[in-house]
């Protein structure tokens, strides 16, 4: 039964997509099977989780080929947490869409698209496997090219070039990396490049091979100077896909990157970690200053996203324990907060019928519940306290300067500070000031009462941020359990005995 | 053997980066393009060129016999061939669509989604020849 379980994020998400394909024509039955399939999802995934939970690693082999040479599937507690979060979010983004996509991207086929992109996530956490790993990348760009594109307005025409560019550049990178690495060494499967990458005799042409796999994980992940991509075209499609992209799409670039530097190009390769260290601190203040800069609310979040991601590349930079923990905290932490905001954040442009800050205002006067889970979930990813962004914050300065690293804890705090500015800014402009005089010359005073919205649509939006928003307040007032999480998820990456023995069999060990 | 087509990988990455630095949307694509297959002549090359017999275990026989070519890399190229062709064929369409929409293929000209900040010089579009700058001359493209 387990051994199924670990195919369960991939198999149920396909199944789904192709259940949705087969009614093309009858949107509604699409509508409640993207709801089913990602409530089964969610409720297989929990159950491996808690197998994964009580019993440690799985693994299981495709075909019953003995690994090395078929393809694996590992379930750690890193994984097993990641996949677990993509499917929790994959059902909130499905309670959402069904007020927000609208009936001409749902008959362009949004709900098949949706699922196998829910696929390819869940295959790239999923997997034991370099290349399979390249494979699942492809599936989730795919359904994401399909995705940012889908409903062909003139800005999401614009944002999707730059987007599909860069995206396949670095895939390409990436399959050229895997390509090396298997000439160097002769293998793919992860567990197995662990065992034969310390011993090989040319570190010096592995260096540089791991050069070229940070360089393609970056572009993925929207690191510093590889983001560009980002805030050119988060900010394009309908709010329910830029949500599910903000929350997983950067975050399996570091997740791959985090298994990849962890468990084959171990710490000992100091000369990456030192790149991903000063890379996080660049990241973090150019996405900051970037958000400061911005207009749209939404390529404002987009830029404070793109910041999020260097606070976890300094935990994985600093090489310890405890920055690994507070790393993978500010990961779960980041998902649920980005996916929220950017929920929130196309609730408000649609029933202003603007994006941009200057032209929305008034928005607390005439919905207080909507400013009022803007303002909460704003304030967690600014760190403020009761809520979920602050213990990462405090684990990953207190391991900072636990190695002695000032500018890394004086540049996190540093950035704290500009994200609140950031955040608050957005609350004042978009929500607190009164609305504009020349919108409501323009659009008549009414403009906020209705907008485009149904109350019917803005309960099935606003269900899942508000969700959302309690799951980050219970994050931060309980954080004894996920915190308990993270440091046995750092330690199995950092211990990896047991993950290679998992997946070899007894030889491994 | 390894070595030429070791240097035949290097020629086309520089090709492909020449390409892809272009401002013209068209020689972008056809870089990535590039790019792709000198990614499939790579992995090709790290399977090592061998002129040993097929991979085909003969009959009651669990292992072949004597040395064979190596398989792998075939199957990795052959998935990486199919996925490279999919996206290029969609990357196309979006190249097409991007200048109906935009009526320009010089991608530092596109700013609908990135408008330029007041008083920031965007570049004309006019990445290409001399000639067809003029934008009467533009073909006429269904959006």
């Amino acid at each position: 039964m387990i051994a199924w379980l670990l195919f369960w994020p991939v198999l149920i998400p396909i199944l789904t997509a192709a259940l949705c394909l087969i009614f093309w024509t009858r949107p509604d039955v699409q509508r409640t099977l993207s709801l089913l399939g990602t409530a089964v999802l969610a409720a297989g995934i929990l159950a491996l989780f808690r197998e994964v939970w009580t019993g440690g690693i799985v693994s299981v082999q495709a075909g019953d080929w003995p690994a090395p040479f078929g393809i694996t599937f590992v379930a750690d507690t890193l994984s097993v947490t990641m996949a677990a979060l993509t499917a929790l979010i994959g059902l909130g983004v499905a309670v959402y869409a069904l007020g927000d996509i609208g009936h001409v991207r749902e008959s362009n086929g949004f709900h098949p698209l949706f699922q196998a992109l829910l696929a390819g996530v869940g295959g790239a956490f999923m997997t034991g496997d370099i290349f399979n790993m390249y494979v699942w990348f492809e599936v989730m760009v795919i359904a994401s090219f399909g995705l940012i594109t889908l409903g062909g307005e003139r800005e999401q025409i614009d944002g999707g070039v730059k987007y599909v560019l860069l995206n396949l550049i670095a895939t390409t990178l990436l399959l050229m990396a895997i390509g090396l690495l298997y000439g160097a060494t002769g293998t793919l499967n992860l567990a197995d490049l662990a065992q034969v990458v310390p011993g090989h005799p040319d570190q010096g042409l592995l260096t540089a091979i791991a050069a070229l796999f940070l360089l393609a994980f970056a572009m993925k992940a929207a690191v510093f100077p590889l983001y560009f991509w980002l805030p050119a075209s988060y900010h394009t499609p309908a709010a329910a896909i830029s949500a599910v992209f903000a929350a997983l799409l950067t975050k399996v670039g570091v997740y791959a990157l985090i298994r990849v530097f962890s468990l084959v190009f171990t710490p000992t390769h100091e000369f990456t970690y030192a790149v991903l260290l000063v890379a996080g601190i660049a990241t973090m203040l150019v996405g900051v200053l970037g958000a400061i800069a911005q207009d749209d609310v939404r390529r404002v979040l987009s830029f404070n996203l793109v910041s999020g991601i260097g606070f976890i590349l300094i935990g994985v930079g600093l090489g310890t324990a405890l920055g690994l923990a507070g790393a993978l905290y500010y990961t779960v932490h980041h998902i649920i907060v980005m996916s929220a905001l950017f929920m929130v954040a196309g609730v408000a442009q649609r029933l202003a019928g603007a994006p941009g800050l200057n032209d929305l205002g008034g928005l607390y006067l005439k919905h207080p519940w909507i400013a009022l889970l803007f303002f909460f979930v704003a304030m967690s990813l600014a760190g403020v306290p009761p809520l979920s962004g602050f213990w990462p914050k405090v684990i990953l300065v207190k391991a900072a300067l636990a190695t002695d690293a000032y500018i890394v804890a004086a540049a996190a705090l540093v950035t704290g500070l500009l994200t609140l500015y950031s955040m608050a800014k957005v609350w004042a402009l978009a929500f607190w000031k009164a609305q504009p005089d020349h919108v409501v010359a323009a659009a008549g005073p009414g403009i906020l009462e209705t907008g485009e919205m149904s109350r019917g649509e803005q309960r099935l939006t606003l269900l899942p941020v508000a969700v959302l928003a309690l799951a980050t307040l219970l994050i931060g007032l309980y954080a004894q359990p996920l915190l308990t999480l993270s440091e046995r998820a750092a330690d199995e990456l950092i211990n990896h005995q047991p993950y290679i023995s998992t997946v070899l069999g007894g030889e491994g060990a | 053997m390894e070595s030429i087509l070791a240097i035949a990988v290097g020629i086309l990455v520089a090709c492909a980066v020449f390409l892809i630095l272009a401002r013209d949307l068209i020689r972008i694509m056809l870089g990535v393009s590039i790019l792709s297959n000198a990614a499939n002549l790579l992995i090709f090359t790290s399977g090592r060129v061998t002129r040993d017999a097929p991979p085909i275990v003969p009959e009651n026989v669990a292992v072949p016999e004597g040395v064979i070519a190596n398989p792998l890399p075939q199957a990795l190229i052959l998935t990486a061939i199919v996925i490279g062709f999919s996206l290029l064929a969609f990357a196309l369409v979006l190249s097409y669509r991007a200048f109906a929409t935009m009526r320009t293929v010089d991608v530092d000209a596109m700013r609908l989604a990135e408008p330029p900040y007041p008083g920031q010089q965007v570049p004309s579009g006019a990445a290409g020849r001399q000639a067809d700058r003029d934008p009467a001359r533009l073909p006429e493209v269904a959006e």
